[in-house]
């Protein structure tokens, strides 16, 4: 036990205690695991695969021309133009992530800005935030992003950015929920008879609370954001050709799924493996940080 | 009415040796242990104790109605010789509401608040017996005069929302008895009504028991209800029982210490006047002063989106607090005493002038009305929702400090530790979550958070209201204590007269967001001139079975709206010194 009296007053729950805690719950620890898989395999992707992603290799079609099943010299098999799957899924989960974690982050960020800021203010100011934000949610998703996808040079870091500006909407609405009720609540009341700014109390008193919200949205949102991803690049306007990502092998061959269903059952398992151990941890992440929880793992 | 006396008469429910357990984790705890007890036709049983002492999970345990993890391991709970501890629940069900009914504290949350209730109260009377909607209406509408609803027709047709809560209450109560159940379970019904609807309520289940011959469990905190209804009383603490006997014996030979100290505890009218201390004197400027202070809000909306109607939360209000003096606020709920104090604290935007130290709070600029914050603070009702539950409680005592950027982070924590030993903390709790405390003791954070700026008004609004009497009576004593050493004022806010008149120096009765009578605690207490305190006076449940029986003047109606059209604001109350600075309003 360390001696409470050398401890300094404002020391946030030291991460590595946080981390110890999160170690102790089995599901948490196999969604992380899961995470440091995909992750390694996507950064370390040069030096364990055999083939480059997007050579078609004369020996990954049979002599009739169809694509290779998975085994044997192919882990996992080859697709139409006998590239090597696995090469592809591992370059592919590059930019899956960059598209779960960074787009779907950005969106998360903007979301939580937004409602947070109407949520607090209200008045004017929050009316304006929350009308636009309907007016974003009223607007097809999809067709903005395409219109957006049509001005810019379509590359990964567009559509990363094109995937948060139509995914913010929905984290928003909630946010903003959340945060009038809470403003409403006494602690906060409080709060503002000790004379705290505005700002301390959106941010050391109202954001803490939303964070098992944002956990839960925030893994949701993964495997929209990468299906989202495989859709845009399936309409000609995500990421480029032959570039692979998760999203967009499933629609490649989507055509072919009674033919070589392991075309598409691959990458939609590893996309739903992704999100369930973005799940796992997150929830976990929850517990852990919730301070009436403690002592119940 | 015969008055049935004990062992001729059968009992009709009988608890005997009745154990109930919690499992949490594979560990099970006892939350009640071999409790035994008997009731009888027509009469009423009050079970008295404080959080914890296990008289709430009883009554579920008698309904079965308790929650998953909750089960009775021993014991049998005996209705007419049925064990309702084993009985299935598609055999309890039917007897639920019919034979043994239940009401709760609150009844805006017990009704449906979007079902009509005559469509509630028609379900309710339907689900057990076999009558036609039409019978089921006119029994209904019975059944809504019976607990002296005006105009129960009309009622019949209207929102929960739409009544007031000592209606709704009485509506409960119908909804419980319109089956003529044998038992009656009362769980704290009166505790969120205010102190002279509590006294209607009071007498309507009086007068209705007589009139059905129902028997009822009171489950209550009160000794002064106990004192006002019981027969019979059961005194329980941590799940036991500790005494039982009939009212008369426990309130005058109370034999358990545990009996005597929650007595002992109890505040009481007049208790206050041997503490005879002198009124601090005026001062040239006082710590807080209000001039005609009003407070409106604007409600509902016109085709052009202008609002049509002002609610009159507080309306010209004047009173002084002087230095050292603890000032009372007393009244029912919706009078206005709490947008005062918001007002005060700068929470709401007021009309009118508020000055505090000699300057008026709405001529400052921003800097300087945070400064005003760290003179004024504030202890709310409820300290379970005025603390940040993520918040360790070291860190939100220190945190006003750091919000006005006082001292050097070891000074801060020096002056937090001493805070926390001097409201009888441990400097180790700094480091826990409020949810670790009890609520009592996180009411003394919350006062130690109020402290720590050195404010010169705290104000309590309803800060010991929350609280089981003897917590209430240590807290009280603390703030006593505090003002002693440290010399600030209080307002303190409270609809509990006893209370109110066992520490404050001066008070003002406030009704309908007007003050209609102030003065000192002698004047008022000694000499109620205004009617409405009178009616507040009379009302308090007085903690003795042998006073019982007094006559008490029933108010008509209900109270009217603060709600006024736009432009017709209502008319201003004059107060008139009827000597020694006595002002009391002219009606």
């Amino acid at each position: 036990m360390v001696d409470t009296a050398h401890v300094p007053l404002h020391a946030p729950a030291p991460a590595a205690s946080v981390l110890r805690r999160l170690m102790r719950r089995k599901l948490a620890l196999f969604g992380l695991a899961i995470i440091v898989i995909v992750v390694g395999g996507a950064i370390f992707a040069p030096w364990i695969v055999r083939y480059a992603p997007n050579e078609q290799l004369f020996e990954g079609l049979t002599m009739q021309g169809a694509p290779m099943p998975p085994g044997g010299e192919f882990l996992m098999g080859t697709d139409l133009l006998g590239r090597d799957l696995f090469s592809r899924m591992l370059y592919g989960a590059r930019t899956s992530l960059i598209i779960g974690i960074v787009a779907n982050g950005a969106a998360l960020t903007i979301g939580t800005l937004v409602g947070i800021t109407a949520g607090f203010l209200r008045g004017w100011v929050g009316a304006i935030l929350m009308r636009f934000t309907d007016l974003m949610m009223a607007f097809p998703a999809l067709l903005l992003a395409i219109c957006l996808a049509a001005i810019f040079q379509p590359s990964l870091w567009i559509v990363a950015m094109v995937i948060a500006l139509v995914n913010w909407v929905q984290t928003a609405r909630v946010v903003y929920t959340e945060t009038t009720s809470l403003a409403e609540r006494e602690f906060i009341a409080a709060e503002r008879t000790l004379g705290a700014s505005g700002g301390r109390i959106l941010f050391r008193h109202i954001l803490p609370h939303l964070v098992p919200t944002l956990i839960v949205w925030g893994t949701l949102g993964i495997s929209v954001t990468v299906l989202l991803e495989a859709t845009l690049s399936f309409l000609g306007v995500g990421v480029q050709p032959p570039t692979p990502s998760w999203g967009n092998i499933i629609f490649e061959n989507q055509t072919y799924f009674q033919a070589a269903p392991w075309l598409v059952f691959i990458p939609g398992a590893a996309i739903l493996l992704l999100a369930l151990a973005f799940n796992l941890v997150g929830d976990a992440l929850r517990d852990v940080l919730d301070p009436t929880q403690r002592g119940r793992d | 009415m015969i008055v049935p006396q004990q062992a001729i008469v059968a009992p009709l429910l009988s608890v005997q040796g009745l154990t109930i357990s919690v499992r949490d984790r594979g560990v099970v705890r006892p939350l009640v242990s071999n409790l035994s007890f008997d009731l009888r036709p027509g009469e009423t049983l009050a079970i008295a104790g404080e959080s914890g002492s296990g008289k709430s999970i009883t009554s579920l345990a008698l309904m079965g109605l308790l929650p998953a993890n909750v089960s009775v391991t021993s014991g049998q709970l005996l209705l007419n010789g049925v064990d309702l501890a084993r009985l299935p629940e598609t055999r309890m069900r039917p007897l639920r509401g019919a034979r043994i009914a239940m009401i709760f504290q609150e009844p805006m949350t017990s009704l449906n608040p979007v079902q009509m209730i005559g469509a509630q109260l028609t379900e309710a009377i339907r689900a057990h017996e076999p009558v036609s909607q039409a019978e089921a209406k006119v029994a209904a509408i019975e059944a809504l005069r019976q607990v002296r609803i005006s105009e129960p027709a009309r009622r019949m047709r209207q929102y929960p929302h739409e009544l007031s809560g000592g209606m709704r209450q009485r509506v409960m109560i119908a909804m419980a008895l319109a089956l003529r159940p044998a038992v009656l379970i009362a769980d704290e019904p009166t505790t969120a009504l205010d102190v002279t609807v509590q006294r209607e309520v009071l007498d309507l289940l009086r007068d209705l028991q007589a009139k059905t011959n129902t028997a009822v469990i009171l489950i209550t905190h009160d000794m002064g209800v106990v004192a006002e209804t019981a027969d019979r009383v059961i005194v329980m603490q941590s799940g036991r029982l500790v005494e039982e006997g009939t009212a008369a014996q426990i309130f005058a030979e109370p034999r358990a210490a545990y009996t005597r100290e929650l007595l002992a505890a109890v505040p009481r009218l007049g208790a206050g006047a041997e503490r005879a201390a002198p009124v601090p004197p005026e001062a040239p400027i006082p710590i807080a002063r209000l001039t005609k202070a009003s407070v409106h809000y604007d409600v509902g909306a016109n085709f052009f989106g202008r609002p049509t109607h002002r609610v009159h939360a507080a309306l010209g209000v004047s009173f002084d607090i002087r230095p050292g003096e603890t000032f009372g606020l007393v009244g029912e709920s919706g009078c206005g005493k709490s947008t005062i104090a918001k007002a005060l604290a700068g929470l709401v935007p007021h009309h009118g002038l508020i000055e505090i130290g000699g300057k008026p709070t709405s001529s400052l600029k921003a800097h300087e009305r945070k400064a005003l914050r760290r003179d004024i603070q504030m202890v709310f009702q409820d300290p379970m929702a005025a603390l940040d539950p993520r918040m360790k409680v070291g860190d939100a005592v220190e945190e006003p400090l750091v919000i006005h950027r006082i001292g050097t982070p070891a000074e801060r924590r020096a002056r937090v530790e001493d805070l926390f030993r001097r409201v009888g903390l441990s400097t180790e709790q700094m480091s826990r979550y409020p949810h670790e405390f009890s609520g009592g003791q996180r009411q003394r954070i919350c006062i130690a958070r109020a402290l720590v700026l050195r404010p010169k008004l705290i104000i309590c609004d309803e800060s010991v209201s929350a609280l089981d009497v003897s917590v209430q009576a240590t807290v009280l004593a603390l703030l006593q204590e505090l003002k002693d050493e440290m010399g600030m004022s209080y307002l303190f806010i409270s609809h509990d007269m006893a209370v109110v008149e066992n520490v404050v120096d001066r008070l003002a009765v406030m009704y309908l967001g007007q003050i209609v009578e102030m003065g000192t605690r002698d004047q008022i207490f000694g000499n109620p001139q205004h009617p409405y305190t009178q009616r507040l006076l009379d009302a308090v449940p007085i903690p003795d079975p042998a006073r019982r029986a007094r006559d008490y003047l029933r108010p008509s109606g209900e109270p009217p709206s603060p709600l006024h059209p736009i432009g017709e604001a209502p008319t201003l109350a004059d107060l008139i010194d009827i000597g020694g600075g006595h002002l009391v309003a002219k009606s």
